[in-house]
């Protein structure tokens, strides 16, 4: 399997203009600096200024990408990705590091959970979701050929599925079951999965949408799950404000459409920080605990 | 305010027990804990005006520890001083506590949440100038990380509190030399750390942060200049303790096996250095 980091440096060696920037976290690119040399930029701990020379550097016709803690990125970062990226609309890749549930014990201060609703509303932003490092490194070309700027969620846990080909805008669906359509992104796929499996065992139609790319929304898959299905559910480690949730029902109500709909999301609150495991547990983000949400929904509907 | 410094030795030796303890099952950020254990130890031994019954009061002095991930320094103290439950350690990195990698308030004695860099400083201008529009007698101490010092907001913070005149405030810098996995000289210097802070109009010493002796000539006299806002840069060792992680760029976050943390403890006794195989360069 072709990791992030070798993905990134045969991009940067092809093309002179990918200049590596981080604000000292250097986990995704360890090897970098010896290999890329001057194209290898650490600002240290100052996100702010980062992403502000990330705007120079696009601003002379670089593209930069930028690493660090997903919350800094996005959050302490926010005005002047908004403000220097975004209004000038360049292309600087951002890459968010251990964002959702996947900053597992650090505590609220390092939760990105509000990221893909901060990223997405910044005009042209694209948003990518990958839930798995092959998935990651199938992106990572598409992200950096296009003349938008971009928000990558970044995760490079080992894949659970083979992934159908990559392309921006476009969701991946497996099974065509007509009880409910799980709909979810990132490294919950390999949770949501289990679900589904636990699901058809009881005799449910199940079928799994990986979005990939949140924005743009793969409006078609979203529009055709809301028609097929009995169930829509949306499962994201992300605040139920302004994430995948948020999206759909934009999409639906703009296609005037209605659907029986399960979020399944952080509402109002952060996350109990702990090993990861501990963390889908308590937060009913396990196989066995997503199904059992699902299972009781399903019955619950059918009581009405 | 006048314990000896035998007994500042035997407690932060037991306040590094508890953070070699605490680098197990999911792990802790053990070299930058056991940097300002000393710190933190004489703070509360022979500074701070707080004790387990007045850490609620209006007029204790605050302790913010605005670098976060050495919480397992404050918590061993905590524990030891009887501040804190000794059995809530063992709930670290449960979902049963808030025992994490970084401070939570729901302990006593922890003041405010940390972990995102150069927020504390901030929040120490805002106690300092509550204290003097109640003409009260707090301090407000900050600790901060060398690396830390990267981020802006602690020099627009150190502008505002020598132009509001906060000689109530003092900063300590956990001056260990490193950033997560970089030596900070190597990447963004620092130096020379105590005419920046000056030239900010703080009045600002240098000091060997693990000298209980030289701690006290330090904090003997507060404010060190009156008018301004004090900073001691307090020179430490990062992993300070453990000869087999001090001064490790690879030993800032750990996760150890049990008998490797066992090998810790023998080794901080006086044993010989632990044979050390987790992987723990994890930049986090």
């Amino acid at each position: 399997m072709k990791t992030y980091e070798e993905t990134l440096y045969e991009l940067a060696l092809a093309d002179e203009r990918i200049v590596v920037l981080t604000a000292e976290n250097r986990a995704a690119i360890r090897g970098m600096p010896e290999k890329l040399g001057a194209r290898f930029i650490d600002v240290g701990i100052a996100e702010q200024t980062m992403i502000g020379a990330a705007a120079g550097l696009a601003l002379a016709g670089r593209i930069p990408v930028c690493h660090s803690l997903a919350t800094f990125l996005t959050l302490r970062a926010f005005e002047f990705v908004r403000t220097d990226v975004g209004i000038a609309r360049l292309p600087v890749k951002l890459v968010g590091g251990v964002p959702g549930f996947l900053s597992d014990g650090n505590g609220p201060t390092h939760q990105a959970i509000e990221d893909i609703s901060l990223m997405r509303g910044v005009p042209n932003m694209q948003v990518f979701c990958p839930a798995d490092q092959v998935e990651l490194v199938d992106m990572l070309p598409a992200i950096l050929k296009s003349p938008d700027p971009a928000y990558v969620r970044y995760n490079a846990s080992k894949p659970i599925v083979e992934h159908a080909p990559f392309s921006i805008g476009q969701a991946e669906i497996f099974g065509d079951g007509t009880d409910v359509a799980l709909l979810t992104f990132g490294f919950l796929l390999e949770h949501v999965e289990r679900a589904a499996e636990l699901l058809e065992a009881r005799g449910v139609g199940v079928r799994l949408v990986n979005l990939r790319t949140l924005k743009p929304i793969d409006e078609r898959a979203v529009v055709r799950a809301a028609r097929d299905v009995r169930l829509l559910v949306t499962i994201e480690d992300h605040f139920r404000t302004g994430g995948l949730y948020s999206i759909v029902a934009e999409t639906l109500l703009a296609q005037r459409l209605t659907a029986k709909t399960l979020p399944i999301a952080l509402e109002e609150r952060w996350f109990r920080p702990a090993t990861l495991p501990r963390v889908l547990e308590h937060e009913g983000f396990t196989g066995e605990k997503l199904a059992a949400r699902v299972l009781w929904a399903l019955e619950e509907q059918a009581r009405r | 305010m006048s314990t000896s410094h035998a007994e500042l030795e035997g407690l932060a030796l037991r306040v590094r027990e508890h953070v070699i303890r605490l680098a197990t099952d999911g792990g802790c950020f053990i070299g930058a804990s056991l940097s300002c254990t000393d710190l933190i130890v004489h703070l509360y031994r022979q500074v701070l005006r707080v004790t387990p019954a007045t850490v609620r009061d209006p007029n204790r002095d605050y302790l913010l520890l605005s670098k976060g991930h050495d919480v397992p320094a404050l918590y061993g103290t905590l524990v030891e001083l009887g501040f804190m439950a000794r059995e809530r350690l063992s709930l670290h990195l449960s979902t049963e506590d808030s025992i994490y990698w970084h401070p939570n308030r729901a302990v006593p004695g922890v003041e405010f949440h940390s972990g995102s860099l150069g927020h504390l400083l901030s929040v120490g201008i805002g106690l300092a100038l509550d204290t003097k529009l109640r003409q009260a007698e707090n301090r407000v101490f900050v600790l901060l990380g060398d690396g830390e010092l990267d981020e802006g907001t602690i020099w627009e913070g150190l502008l505002v509190a020598a132009a509001k005149g906060l000689d109530n405030l003092v900063c300590i810098v956990d001056r260990n030399e490193f950033q997560a996995n970089i030596r900070t000289e190597e990447l963004t210097p620092l130096e020379p750390l105590v005419a920046k802070f000056e030239a900010f109009g703080a009045k600002a010493i240098r000091v060997d942060g693990h000298s209980f002796a030289a701690l006290d000539a330090a904090f003997a006299t507060l404010p060190l200049a009156p008018g301004r806002p004090s900073v001691i840069v307090a020179d430490t060792v990062r992993g300070r303790g453990l000869p087999s992680i001090e001064r490790r760029a690879d030993r800032w976050f750990a996760n150890f096996s049990r008998d490797e943390i066992e090998a810790l403890l023998a080794e901080l006794h006086g044993a010989a250095q632990a044979t050390l195989h987790s992987e723990t360069l994890v930049v986090r």
